[in-house]
């Protein structure tokens, strides 16, 4: 198999296998849903075939003018939707510090009140007629990519007696190979209910969960606009293979 | 002290949650119109080459409860082993589809076309299987696994040969139901708990 990158290598060897460590646990009494969906045996390890190390692409001719900007892709009349301004961006990258170009990056979130436009959300928090809460992207060459949205707000969930999220926008990215498939969430810096989310906890290397908690970037804000956030996603990368004289794969 | 490595780690997973579907299935969701349509749909065309199959079944909690939250991720190759994009791949075969558990009984169909099988980077050959992926509240990384097919031969299979203890290779093979259908149920935890990959 060659799967040729936009910079002219070639993504070729087994994927690197997973830190599972640096992940979050999989059964968390905390988080109590995890309870009944998280697997007791061990996972089974084996290097990579094919069929992880291929994946579905996505062409740029997929998006719409308004997909990246969910202020405006709901809206019926052209009305913004209500809430603070942000512009959210980064790179997807991988293990080896390469960019992920063209690559399908998508998001969804709370609107400003904290509310989601989904069947089984009814949190008191009012539906915001010009906000559905969706967009998706593709990484440019670089694997840069951005989203103009709003600030999602904090919701109450059913858990422990008194749980609410942080504000947060889910995220899930394909890379090149299946087995590169990620959803996480990003959080905002300086958002006080982070360090008391048994969701957040889940992950227990607390330099990980800051990984997940975006910077504002006064850089990228635009003055009397909107403000931004940062956020980079690192894929797991490939096996480099200088010291064979073919390359790995097929 | 020693030199750091240039290598970086990968950004950690987080619980897909309940409204996974607004941003990967809007239309289930109740969200139409962002999109023209959900991504993945389907995994194939109209004129794939190939059987096609349907492959019904749930996603069980350790409880014996169906998940009614699950979104899952399918990958194949075509009927021939070729993944798209591959020389000579099946262009009516895309290969990737997502779907979903449904609200109500927490079952979820995959129709596609039966892959054929796949070189491994040993020399051997895997049987045909279809990778899967699913996702949920309460699942805080993704789990991997995959379909296998009752009716074919899977006794060299690589990865079925590495499951030490056999009566769990069941878990990962499909059974045929009918001509062209099959039932495939994971089970996250408990009796019978799918074989789930780190791979
Ligand atoms: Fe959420």
């Amino acid at each position: 198999m060659k799967d040729m990158t936009d910079n002219g290598e070639t993504d070729a060897g087994p994927l690197i296998p997973r830190q599972r460590h640096m992940h979050p646990v999989p059964y968390d009494p905390e988080y109590k849903t995890s309870v009944p969906r998280s697997p007791k045996w061990p996972l089974l390890s084996m290097e990579s075939t094919p069929s992880e190390e291929t994946g579905p692409r996505f062409g740029h001719s997929l998006l719409g003018p308004l997909d990246n900007n969910l202020i405006l892709n709901f809206s019926k009349d052209g009305s913004p939707a209500i809430g603070e301004r942000i512009l959210m961006h980064g790179r997807v990258l991988d293990e080896n510090a390469r960019p992920v170009p063209h690559t399908l990056v998508e998001i969804w979130q709370a609107n400003a009140g904290g509310r989601y436009r989904h069947v089984k959300d009814n949190y008191l928090a009012p539906l915001d007629p010009n906000f559905g809460g969706c967009g998706r992207t593709i990484t440019d060459a670089e694997g840069r990519y951005q989203f103009l949205t709003i600030r999602p707000g904090a919701y109450p969930w059913p858990n422990r007696a008194n749980d609410w999220r942080p504000m947060h926008i889910h995220i899930s990215v394909f890379g090149h190979s299946f087995g590169q498939r990620l959803i996480t969430q990003m959080y905002f810096e300086g958002d006080p209910l982070i360090d008391r989310c048994p969701i957040a906890a889940t992950i227990k290397e607390r330099s990980q969960l800051d990984r997940l908690v975006a910077p504002l970037d006064m850089a990228r804000a635009r003055p009397l606009d909107f403000l931004a956030y940062k956020f980079d996603i690192v894929l797991r990368g490939r096996r480099q293979t200088m010291f064979e004289n073919r390359l790995e794969g097929m | 002290m020693v030199q750091s490595l240039d290598t970086m780690i990968e950004t950690p997973s987080q619980t897909a949650g309940p409204y996974v579907h607004i941003g990967c299935i809007p239309s289930f969701a109740g969200l139409p119109g962002v999109y023209p349509e959900d991504l993945g749909l389907s995994p194939i065309a109209p004129g794939a080459k190939g059987q096609v199959i349907t492959i019904t079944g749930a996603v069980i909690d350790g409880t014996g409860w169906a998940l009614r939250d699950a979104m899952m991720e399918s990958w194949q190759p075509d009927a021939a082993g070729r993944f798209a994009g591959q020389d000579g791949a099946d262009p009516a075969v895309s290969g990737f589809c997502r779907f979903a558990a449904d609200k109500d009984s927490g079952l979820f169909t995959l129709t596609t076309v039966k892959p054929g099988p796949v070189p491994h980077r040993s020399g051997g050959v895997q049987a045909p299987h279809i990778s899967l992926w699913i996702v949920a509240r309460g699942i805080n990384i993704g789990l991997s696994t995959r379909i296998y097919f009752e009716d074919e031969d899977n006794s060299a299979d690589p990865l079925l040969s590495r499951i030490e203890q056999r009566p769990r290779v069941d878990t990962l093979i499909a059974k045929k139901t009918a001509e062209g259908q099959y039932r495939f149920d994971i089970r996250l935890q408990g009796d019978n708990e799918t074989v789930f990959l780190d791979i």
